[in-house]
């Protein structure tokens, strides 16, 4: 039965007691404690169940390692699923359950499958779900998606309650992990005068060694790391943070640190998490090491833990994890466990030491208390399911035939140290076999490189493979000194280490049969086992990255911690192969999970996406329009009138434009200032036509294509000096244009004299359309806009009611038509000013829908409709607009391929179905035959369709095989229903071919 | 000109630091060649300010600043009622010298963020080091997912330059970077 003890616990603050709920169980815990050692404190040994088996779980390390205390926690708009109990401080109110079973953690259905588990070998899913085929929809994948995942994914349509950001810094030198290796590299580099940022992603400075002792420099090194984390904090040049975990290094120095700032303070106003972008000189990870688990059958039983894990919690948080512990382990220092509960007036039935010749000083000591310590001895199998209730003990280098059987309520067992090189191997570092510590250690000659060949990062202490306080501190001091390039410093003394060779164990007993083996866990959290890794080895598997897909093994949200050495070591046995030659699995960020809300930071609701707003928008609004996104724009699709549907409201604004007079906010369109005296000239090269030969006031419409020929955007050009030229884009492609021109221009023709400005938001623009647009016009008062005096396809600058505009008689309705920009600032008051002088002529605003209709009733083109990066403007009959007199323009010679100019291209013609119905969207047309993948041979397809309210008929147009040559021909276009839709094939302009009634 | 209204018309929030809408403010884009006496000559005498230095800003008397875009151009703070005046003025002190004057008041929207935590407030969205970010520090950068451009207004005060169509955005963003309780505590 686990407790809390009634002294100890160094972390808590036993005058606070905090209330909270597990499984709908009021529980009391204190301030300092994790929701782990709170819970075990309630004796809550069993935390969940495993994911493939539903075997009963307990807690078995003491941080960010744990795999199997994993809880949904909160409720609501706070859920959130697989939150780590040993890394989740205790607050007030806090509501957690457990995973993974059903109906109730202590009677679970699921745990069936752990009879099953023969049947449930490695590459089971692979084997299972292939055969027979049918299978996989209808009963394979349902039941995979019932059993995937451990927690209950959020509710879909609750929002997170809370808020995230992220923050950028900037360090000379950031450490990473506050334990004695990361507070003396940060000193020495915070000594040198460098700015330093030390971060840890507990909430406590020191990390093991203040838990395990020992002295620095002959004090008390609890002393030491307040003395020096009190010198940090009073150096202006460092920034301290606890609770922040690196979760990543990447290229040129970049880190990714999770600060949790409200997790455990939830009441408290503020963001929750706030993820630190940070650039860095140099990188120092100073991440400690984790300790290894044993394979023995059972060691996954609630109640054993990892030996240090044992220690944690009694030291910690005064908490034990059974009255009896059996320490199992293959080296000195899970003997310290052994005597700290035995300090602690625990008891401890026997120290099982795999290692025939046992233990250095530590075992001495042990045994000096009256220990019995075991050398050479196994633990066969824990006795217990949802407990532990013994160990049986056998032999190491036996079989496993038991000699004993010893009653305890825990088993703290170690297995070595592996330092955590996740960081270092993030962006390439190297490792390298310890052979004496049986662990991979970074290889200091191999590091992750910068743009200069220079190592970027620095591992200092454990992290590094020193084991030891003084040794710890002596590399520390290096890797500071690495850090900011600076002479290394004295290090301060600290204890030596003394302790015998450790011995690898990598299954316990040795000769263990395939019974006990199937009970031997490698992953707890994804249910492998040392048989699954045997399987796969045996059915061919020698990749160790292929066995981990293989297995799951090390694939879980602890991704392997635990599991990853003890896996490969057994699958490089199976393989007879020497451990370095299996390798280790490739390390990625995160280093543990991070919550989805700190990756979006700010970018949630009213900050999702920037939305762009013309001067005009608050007026769109009030009116309700149905809005659709144009680039980030929302532009209205059509001002619907209550009871209208979409299709009754374009009708109607339509009907209105031709017949008398429309508005359309036109702000979004591109507007490109190009000025110098070669402008002209640059033009020319952009644009498929003539530009510099354009006449100040005068516009013409013009085509641009990208350098392989397709066509890219289109325009109206206004030449406004000699000098000067505006050129209109579309609403898309006005960054795009602008980027497109400075790229020429800084790239290829940087010795030409032109400056390119982007005007596009300087400018209110709205398209005044109808036959009565110029009498509105001339009612406003302020300019000339005459046919005699403003003629088609020219501009000026004048005052319209008052306002400063400039009027550009250009037509995209083929109605008679001005586009009238006025100063940003004064867009609403002028629209306003329209809307109101129009009254009497019944005006309406309409909205891109009906534009786009009656572009198409003129046969006018849309990029993105027609075109799609894959058409020439040949292709759209819009051969008028290339000039042949000029020797270039970009996209000319890409025109000129054989492909390009080939008459089976297929183009642009009208098309009107035989019973006037609309056609679809996107439909082809068919032709006869079938092609070589047993697809229906195609002959064109709808590019623009819609109704047409002035012919009141379905009107489109679409690209087909050598359109233009088939006049009047019928081609059919099956539907998704199954009927075939016949179509004429037609001229595309629909109305006004003659063009009199824009130019009026 | 009593039409004429900035994208926010003022709106404000209060959190860990002040962030307001400034309002209408003059604007004018001048490209040219910095080496020239003629453009320097022009530039100094209708701005009234020094030619900046790279990544710089500088003031004058009359507040109007200078600041440095890109190695051929340069943005002019001003009164928004001043501009076109200040345009013409350019524009014929350049003369035939290539260059390019445009007045981009009505383009733009101008915030504030004022108080202690200011540096902080931009730090949580523009990939910029706010520690020593100086009063004649200028940067062209990004405001989370928009283009920005600011400098110090003040030994507390930043001022921060975005697209007017996305101001609302940059309010909205502003509103949630400064929002109570989320102070950092690094500078």
């Amino acid at each position: 039965m686990s407790t809390r003890l009634a002294t100890g616990g160094r972390l808590l603050d036993k005058t606070k007691a905090v209330e909270f709920q597990f499984n709908g169980k009021r529980l009391k815990g204190y301030a300092g404690d994790t929701l782990a050692s709170a819970l075990l404190a309630n004796d809550q040994m069993m935390v969940g169940r495993s994911f493939k088996y539903h075997r009963p779980r307990g807690v078995v390390a003491s941080g960010a390692e744990e795999p199997n205390a994993l809880f949904n926690m909160g409720q609501g708009a706070k859920f959130e699923p697989n939150q780590r109990a040993t890394t989740t401080e205790l607050f007030s109110g806090l509501y957690a359950t457990s995973q993974n079973h059903w109906p109730t953690l202590e009677f679970d259905i699921g745990a069936i499958n752990t009879l099953l588990a023969r049947f449930l070998p490695a590459g089971f899913y692979y084997k299972m779900f292939m055969y027979p085929r049918t299978f996989w929809k209808h009963v394979y994948e349902p039941f995979v998606r019932q059993s995937a995942g451990l927690g209950k994914a959020p509710d879909a349509e609750t929002k997170d309650a809370d808020t995230y950001e992220h923050f950028y810094f900037f360090a000379d030198v950031t450490v990473i992990g506050g334990g004695v290796a990361g507070l003396q590299a940060a000193k020495v580099a915070a000594k040198s005068g460098q700015k330093v940022l030390l971060i840890e992603q507990t909430s406590a400075w020191g990390g093991r060694a203040a838990v395990d002792g020992g002295e620095v420099d002959g004090q008390p090194v609890a002393d030491w790391i307040d003395a020096t984390i009190a010198e940090l904090d009073a150096m202006e040049n460092v920034t301290l943070r606890l609770r922040t975990m690196a979760s990543g290094v990447y290229d040129h120095g970049y880190v990714l640190g999770y600060e949790r700032v409200t997790d455990h303070q939830p009441d408290v106003t503020g963001p929750r998490h706030r993820l630190w972008r940070i650039r860095a000189g140099h990188i120092v990870t100073a991440t400690g090491a984790i300790e290894r688990p044993l394979s023995f059958a059972g060691n996954d039983v609630p109640g054993v833990l990892l030996a240090a894990a044992v220690r944690d919690y009694a030291v910690n948080w005064g908490v034990s994890i059974g009255d009896r512990t059996v320490v199992v382990t293959n080296n000195d220092n899970a003997y310290r466990t052994a005597i700290t509960l035995k300090e602690l007036g625990l008891e401890v039935p026997a120290i099982i030491d795999a290692r025939a010749e046992g233990g250095g000083a530590l075992a001495d000591k042990a045994r000096d208390m009256g220990i019995r310590v075991e050398n050479g001895k196994a633990v066969v199998k824990v006795k217990g399911t949802k407990r532990v209730e013994g160990v049986a003990i056998g032999l190491q280098a036996g079989e496993g035939a038991v000699l004993e059987t010893i009653k305890c309520e825990a088993v703290a067992m170690s297995g070595g140290w592996s330092p955590v090189v996740h960081l270092w191997s993030h962006c390439g570092g190297k490792l390298i076999w310890d052979e004496a510590e049986a662990h991979f250690r970074p290889d200091p000659d191999r590091a992750p490189k910068g743009d200069a060949g220079q190592a970027f990062v620095t591992c200092a202490g454990s992290a590094s493979g020193a084991m030891g306080l003084g040794d710890v501190l002596a590399d520390a001091t290096s890797a500071g000194a690495k850090a900011t390039g600076k002479r290394k410093p004295k290090a301060p003394a600290g204890d030596a280490r003394d302790e015998a060779p450790m011995a690898p164990v990598w299954m316990m007993p040795q000769g263990a049969g395939a019974k006990l083996k199937m009970k031997m866990w490698l992953d707890p959290q994804n249910d492998v086992k040392v048989s699954d890794v045997q399987l796969a080895a045996r059915e061919g598997y020698e990749s160790v990255e292929h066995t981990k897909r293989y297995t799951t093994l090390g694939m879980a949200t602890d991704q392997g911690k635990l599991s990853n050495i003890n896996g490969l070591a057994i699958l490089s046995d199976a393989l007879n192969q020497p451990i370095p030659q299996t390798g280790t699995t490739t390390f990625r960020p995160p280093y543990t999970p991070i919550s989805m809300g700190a990756i979006a930071g700010e970018a949630r609701v009213a900050t999702f996406q920037p939305i762009r707003r013309t001067p005009m928008q608050d007026w769109h609004e009030g009116q309700n329009p149905f809005f659709e996104p144009v680039g980030h724009w929302r532009r209205a699709y059509c001002y619907n009138r209550p009871g209208e549907t979409h299709g009754q409201a374009v009708e109607r604004e339509i009907n209105q434009t031709r017949n008398s007079l429309g508005l359309l906010d036109a702000s979004t369109l591109g507007k490109l200032i190009v000025k110098g005296p070669d402008a002209g000239k640059f033009l020319d090269m952009l644009y498929t036509n003539m530009m510099s030969t354009l006449i100040p006031g005068k516009c013409r419409y013009g085509l641009m294509c990208t350098e392989n020929g397709f066509l890219s955007d289109d325009g109206v050009v206004a030449r406004i000096d000699e000098d000067t030229f505006l050129c209109h884009t579309t609403t898309g492609g006005a960054e795009r244009i602008h980027a497109h021109m400075e790229e020429w221009l800084q790239t290829e023709w940087w010795d030409w004299k032109v400056y390119v400005a982007n005007v596009t938001e300087q400018f209110a623009q709205v398209a005044v359309v109808g036959p009565n647009a110029r009498k509105l016009l001339e009612k406003l008062g302020g300019m000339d806009v005459s046919k005699e005096a403003l003629g088609f396809m020219e501009w000026a600058d004048g005052q319209i009611g008052g306002f400063d505009a400039r009027v550009y008689r250009i037509s995209f309705s083929g109605e008679l038509s001005y586009e009238i920009a006025v100063p940003a600032s004064q867009g609403a008051a002028f629209w306003n000013a329209l809307m109101e002088a129009g009254e009497e002529f019944g005006v309406m605003p309409y909205g891109t829908e009906a534009l786009h209709v009656m572009r198409a009733e003129k046969g006018f083109i849309m990029i993105g409709d027609e075109t799609d990066g894959t058409v020439i403007p040949q292709d759209l009959g819009l051969n008028w607009a290339i000039s042949k007199k000029k020797e270039d323009y970009l996209g000319k010679r890409a025109q000129e391929r054989s492909h390009m100019a080939d008459p089976n291209r297929w183009k642009l013609v009208g098309l009107e179905t035989v019973d006037g119905s609309v056609l679809p969207d996107g439909a082809y047309a068919v032709a006869d035959g079938k092609n070589e993948n047993g697809q229906r041979n195609v002959q064109g397809r709808v590019t623009s369709t819609y109704y047409s309210p002035t012919l009141k008929k379905g009107i489109a147009m679409g690209l087909v095989h050598r359109g233009p040559d088939r006049m009047g021909e019928v081609i059919e276009f099956p539907t998704i229903g199954g009927a075939n839709v016949k179509a004429r094939i037609v001229d595309p302009v629909f109305y006004d071919k003659e063009g009199e009634k824009q130019n009026v | 000109m009593s039409n004429a209204v900035s994208a926010l018309s003022g709106a404000e929030f209060q959190g860990i630091a002040h962030v307001k809408e400034q309002g209408l403010i003059g604007m004018i884009t001048l490209r040219g060649d910095f080496a020239s006496d003629a453009f320097k000559a022009a530039a100094e005498a209708v701005s009234g300010c020094a030619l900046p230095e790279v990544r710089k800003i500088t003031v004058a008397d009359n507040g109007n600043r200078l600041a440095w875009m890109s190695p051929d151009e340069m943005l002019l703070v001003c009164d928004h009622g001043a501009a076109p005046q200040a345009v013409a003025d350019l524009t014929e002190r350049l003369g035939g010298e290539h260059s390019m004057v445009v007045n981009v008041s009505d383009a733009r929207a101008v915030f504030r963020i004022e108080g202690e935590k200011c540096r902080e407030v931009v730090a949580k969205v523009a990939p910029v080091d706010m520690a020593d970010f100086g009063v004649d520090d200028f940067r062209r950068t990004r405001f989370a997912q928009v283009p920005a451009a600011f400098w110090m207004s003040g030994a507390e005060s930043v001022d921060v330059v975005c697209f007017r169509s996305v101001a609302q955005y940059m309010f909205d963003l502003l509103s949630v970077a400064a929002q109570e309780g989320s102070e950092v505590g690094v500078y």
